[in-house]
């Protein structure tokens, strides 16, 4: 039912964890569908991603798309990384199940998440 | 690959080899119809009604009144409709519970757009419904209350000898699907004192695509298909020998082995739950802890996701590791949003039910076998609790940055 992309990224995920002192943090989820997704940034001074971690209770293909979203948002300008869609993440990943689309994407949501709340601190500096 | 280690049995079992030697025969050169008089056709006419013998004694009936079908979806299927369609006059309300599997939902919502009532009874947090709600939810127009005798997924066995007392006093008819139960623990019609009964033969080392209905004598049923005369003109289409021969073979098969397979089996499920239980914080057993067919053990695993367990166990990342197949509640594998709706008539929350692993054995599990299958249970939940934003998450870690104070992250709490 998954690509062997997905299956690679589930079964070795890229970048999970926290980054330490996340200069933006973004949570997204559906405890009711079962997913939550964490992703913690580190932006450099001129506003490049420079590290970027994940946490996700999920199924197989949150765990995956969260996992390539981090790896394709790694050194992009925030700009850049606010850009990576939702079907961008799924076509790296060589496609999603129809019914596994609507939540289990929802890792570049986070990301976008993630870069607010990095400029909300920056901006009230 | 590495011998994989199936505890998906409650979704279907291998095949016994001499289930299957015994249908070969009837797969080749000797195909005859049954339906047929020369000598040919008359053959398996014969096996089928040896069969039927078999399978009748298994469940304590008398053979005339077993009745083959396509598996328990179908038995399910024309047990409700079959009952209503001859018992509309005298009312329109059935009884079941909120815990039943869809092959009887359906049916039942099908009824329901059709102008019956029905009425879906609670389960308790283990899944047992309680006999005297039955009582109490019996009608001047109710027709059929039907059950399960043992869940398909949390493994709870109803009293059904209870509420079977209840309905035979009140003049109701009861449907109990046995799916799960028939060839791993004793099932009488008798001492359920049931009306109707299905069964489904790929659930006990029997065939797919082949099953049985029990229909009491005198019991009102209209017929299911309709067309040449077989099965007594209840159920029409040239029978299925091999299947037919199969599900007997499974049928004589079980009632040689059921006592000491019980044994075993409900020996080998404790030890899991207990291992289980050792090893792990943070999880629920699911369904009865005695009151549950030997072979079930179904856990909820607090701050994972079962889809993400079912998969890491099934392709180990490990070189020479054996796959373990297993099955789960969540909802991420059906496509749909909601989890199982058994684990929410547990009144489990959503994250519960999501987080849920049902483990079914078969009589080709051993010790080892269970034993290997936990630890790649345990370790796979580590692994993915590591990957979990939210399990154990300490008010520090907050999403909000609230330190846990006036957040409403249900993590906090
Ligand atoms: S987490 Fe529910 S479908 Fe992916």
């Amino acid at each position: 039912m998954y690509t062997e992309q997905v299956m690679d990224h589930f079964q070795n995920p890229r970048n999970m964890g926290e980054v330490e002192n996340a200069d933006g943090v973004g949570e997204v989820g559906n405890p009711q569908c079962g997913d939550v997704m964490r992703i913690t940034i580190k932006v450099d001074d001129d506003e490049r991603i420079e590290d970027v971690k994940f946490k996700t209770l999920g199924c197989g293909a949150a765990i995956a798309t969260s996992s390539m979203v981090t790896e394709m948002a790694k050194g992009k300008t925030l700009a850049e990384a606010q850009e990576i869609s939702k079907k961008a993440v799924a076509d790296a990943l060589g496609g999603l199940p129809p019914q596994k689309m609507h939540c289990s994407n929802l890792a570049s949501d986070g990301l976008k998440k993630a870069i607010e709340d990095y400029r909300s601190r920056h901006e009230s500096k | 690959m590495e011998k994989a280690i199936f505890l998906d049995n409650a979704a279907t079992t291998r095949t016994d080899p001499e289930v299957v030697e015994a249908m070969a025969e009837w797969l080749g050169d000797n195909f005859g119809s049954p339906a047929t008089l020369y000598a040919f056709g008359s053959q398996a006419k014969q096996a089928i009604e040896q069969a039927r013998q078999h399978v009748a004694d298994l469940i304590g009936a008398d053979q005339k009144d077993l009745y083959f079908t396509s598996g328990a979806t179908e038995s399910n299927n024309w047990a409700i409709r079959g009952v209503a369609e001859a018992l509309e006059e005298k009312g329109k309300h059935i009884i079941t519970d909120q815990a039943e599997h869809h092959s009887i939902l359906m049916p039942c919502r099908h009824l329901e757009k059709r102008g019956w009532d029905v009425t879906y009874l609670p389960v308790d947090g283990d899944g047992l419904v309680n006999p005297q709600d039955v009582a109490d939810a019996i009608r001047e127009d109710t027709v059929l209350v039907t059950l399960v005798h043992a869940n398909h997924e949390i493994g709870t066995i109803q009293p059904v000898e209870e509420i079977g007392a209840i309905t035979r006093e009140k003049g109701v008819y009861l449907h109990v699907n046995a799916a799960q139960s028939v060839g791993h623990i004793p099932v009488d019609v008798e001492a359920l004192s049931c009306d109707l009964l299905s069964l489904s033969g790929h659930k006990f080392y029997g065939p797919k695509g082949v099953g049985a209905l029990y229909i009491r004598r005198g019991v009102r049923i209209v017929p299911w298909l309709l067309g040449g005369g077989q099965e007594k003109k209840r159920r029409a289409g040239t029978h299925n020998v091999p299947g037919i021969v199969g599900i007997g073979k499974a049928a004589e098969l079980a009632r040689r082995n059921i006592g000491p397979e019980m044994e075993r089996l409900t020996a080998l499920r404790d030890y899991m739950i207990e291992l289980i239980e050792k090893n792990m914080d943070d999880i629920r057993l699911n369904g009865h802890r005695t009151k549950r067919l030997p072979n079930n053990v179904n856990v909820s695993i607090e701050g994972i996701e079962g889809e993400s367990i079912m998969l890491s166990l099934s392709y180990p990342t490990a070189e020479k590791a054996r796959p373990v197949f297993v099955s789960t509640g969540s909802a991420c594998v059906s496509g749909t949003l909601e989890p199982s709706h058994i684990l929410l008539a547990l009144g489990l929350p959503a994250e519960l039910a999501h987080g849920s692993v049902r483990m079914t054995l078969s009589r080709h599990d051993t010790r080892e076998d269970a034993e290997y299958a936990l630890n790649a249970l345990f370790e796979v939940a580590e692994r993915l609790r590591a990957m979990s934003p939210i399990y154990k998450r300490g008010a520090k870690q907050c999403a909000s940055g609230s330190k846990g104070e006036g957040c409403d992250c249900e993590a906090a709490s």
